[in-house]
């Protein structure tokens, strides 16, 4: 049995053009996270806005985020993914998994966005709006400077996170680097080498990007 | 919409739900005591570490920091499988979480030691206390308490990292939704309530990790 198997070469090895096809899969990661990470932040940064400035968007919209940090990634995917056809909309993996990451990448910014908001100090901000300063002024020149560097590492924290729980888009059918591995491993059943090599290709993706923005906080301590 | 709710088959299955919930819990505790404890090693390794100690503990931290945790769950469930180690599915949720948390925690305690002024360590040691009695009796306390929050927030993550248990075969609550609800075809029903769930899991966890604060940390 097992011979006719080999025979009509139902497995393969893994090859060279394999490592072309998780680079292919990265590419997929990372125009998913991409997405996500922009768009989610954008909104995260106006929901952020909104918990600081008023206690009924705190109280409604609050609760509605904290629903996605309650809830795990894949079961927010799975229900959503199920919810579309009883709506009667066709909508593939690759949409279905970008929206619900937008949202799980804007409920985790907003709270990172409303720390920065009352990360700075509220005389700071009486002080500009007593020089005449408009509303929007203050919110540029003044909280957006300060803020920002407030809350940057807590920020690359969202965004390294969202690009490695994009993997579990996989789970809806998108081929990501996650899904192209397991893909692999189905035909050249070699799991530790694919798994091994996917792994750097995530470590390559997100430890660069952790280092750099230690560094930066480091130097912004001496400024 | 051409869709009718049928909620009977998740009433029906709520018991189960319940039990699966209980094991969720249970991984998630269980694989947050051994990273506590993994964790305390790994950072006193990376600051007092010799240099092959040292490399190994930042290796564990930077790889379960910087790979997504299902790629480690899939990698002791898979990978080790080409060593021929074959872990049950609950050994694959334990190691992976164990690994993962392992990592994260680390990160927080060696930021806890390094907020610990050196002072407490010379005073303890001044005091006749042994090098492992000062670190027991007085600075692990202390760094504990500095780090409660994260370590609730790794917790909670614990819980909802236990749900990628259903991708490796484990019948945790997600394992468990997916089970039952391919088995009765009401996925939307049961993916809603697995949700709910797990959103009433997290919220018992603050909850208690909030009441056990303030009697822990009141002076």
């Amino acid at each position: 049995m097992s011979t006719e198997v080999n025979a009509i070469q139902f497995f393969s090895g893994f090859q060279v053009s394999d490592l072309w096809y998780l680079a292919k899969g990265a590419g997929g990661t990372i125009v998913i996270s991409a997405i996500a990470i922009s768009v989610g932040t954008i909104l995260g940064c106006l929901f952020g806005w909104a918990l600081s400035v008023s206690r009924w968007a705190n109280m409604t919209l609050g609760s509605v985020l904290d629903v996605f940090r309650s809830v795990p990634l894949i079961i927010q995917l799975l229900l959503f993914f199920n919810f579309l056809p009883i709506l009667g909309l066709p909508v593939g993996p690759f949409a279905a998994g970008t929206i619900v990451l937008i949202f799980y990448t804007a409920a985790l910014v907003a709270q990172v966005a409303r720390g920065g908001i009352e990360a700075v100090p509220s005389s700071m901000r009486n002080a500009a709006r007593s020089l005449g300063m408009t509303y929007w002024q203050d919110i540029r020149y003044v909280v957006m400077p300060v803020g920002l560097r407030a809350v940057l590492p807590a920020w690359t924290g969202v965004a390294l996170g969202v690009l490695k729980d994009s993997a579990l888009v996989s789970v809806l059918g998108y081929i990501e680097l996650l899904r192209a591995s397991q893909i692999l491993v189905t035909r050249t059943q070699e799991p530790f080498i694919i798994l091994t090599i996917v792994g750097l290709f995530y470590f390559a993706l997100s430890y660069p990007i952790s280092k750099m923005t230690a560094r930066l906080e480091q130097r912004w301590q001496y400024d | 919409m051409d869709y009718t709710f049928h909620w009977r088959p998740v009433i029906k299955a709520l018991p189960d739900l319940m039990e699966a919930a209980l094991t969720t819990l249970e991984a998630a505790a269980l694989s947050m005591i051994i990273g506590i404890v993994l964790g305390l090693v790994l950072a006193l390794l990376r600051l007092h570490g010799n240099r092959p100690l040292y490399l190994f503990a930042t290796v564990w931290v930077e790889i379960a920091r910087n790979t997504p945790a299902l790629l480690q769950l899939f990698f002791f469930g898979f990978g080790l499988g080409a060593f021929g180690w074959h872990l049950s599915p609950f050994m694959i949720v334990l190691c992976g979480l164990s690994f993962n948390n392992a990592g994260y925690l680390a990160e927080n305690f060696r930021g806890g030691f390094l907020a610990i002024p050196d002072t407490q360590i010379k005073a303890a040691r001044s005091l006749g206390m042994s090098a492992s009695q000062s670190y027991l009796h007085i600075i692990i306390p202390q760094v504990f308490r500095l780090i409660y929050h994260p370590l609730t927030n790794q917790l909670v993550w614990a819980v909802l990292m236990s749900s990628l248990g259903m991708l490796v075969g484990f019948r945790e609550l997600s394992g468990e939704t997916q089970f039952l609800a391919s088995n009765t075809f009401r996925l939307f029903e049961f993916f809603l309530a697995a949700a709910v769930i797990y959103y009433l899991l997290v919220k018992i966890v603050l909850g208690t990790s909030y009441l056990l604060c303030r009697k822990l940390f009141r002076y």
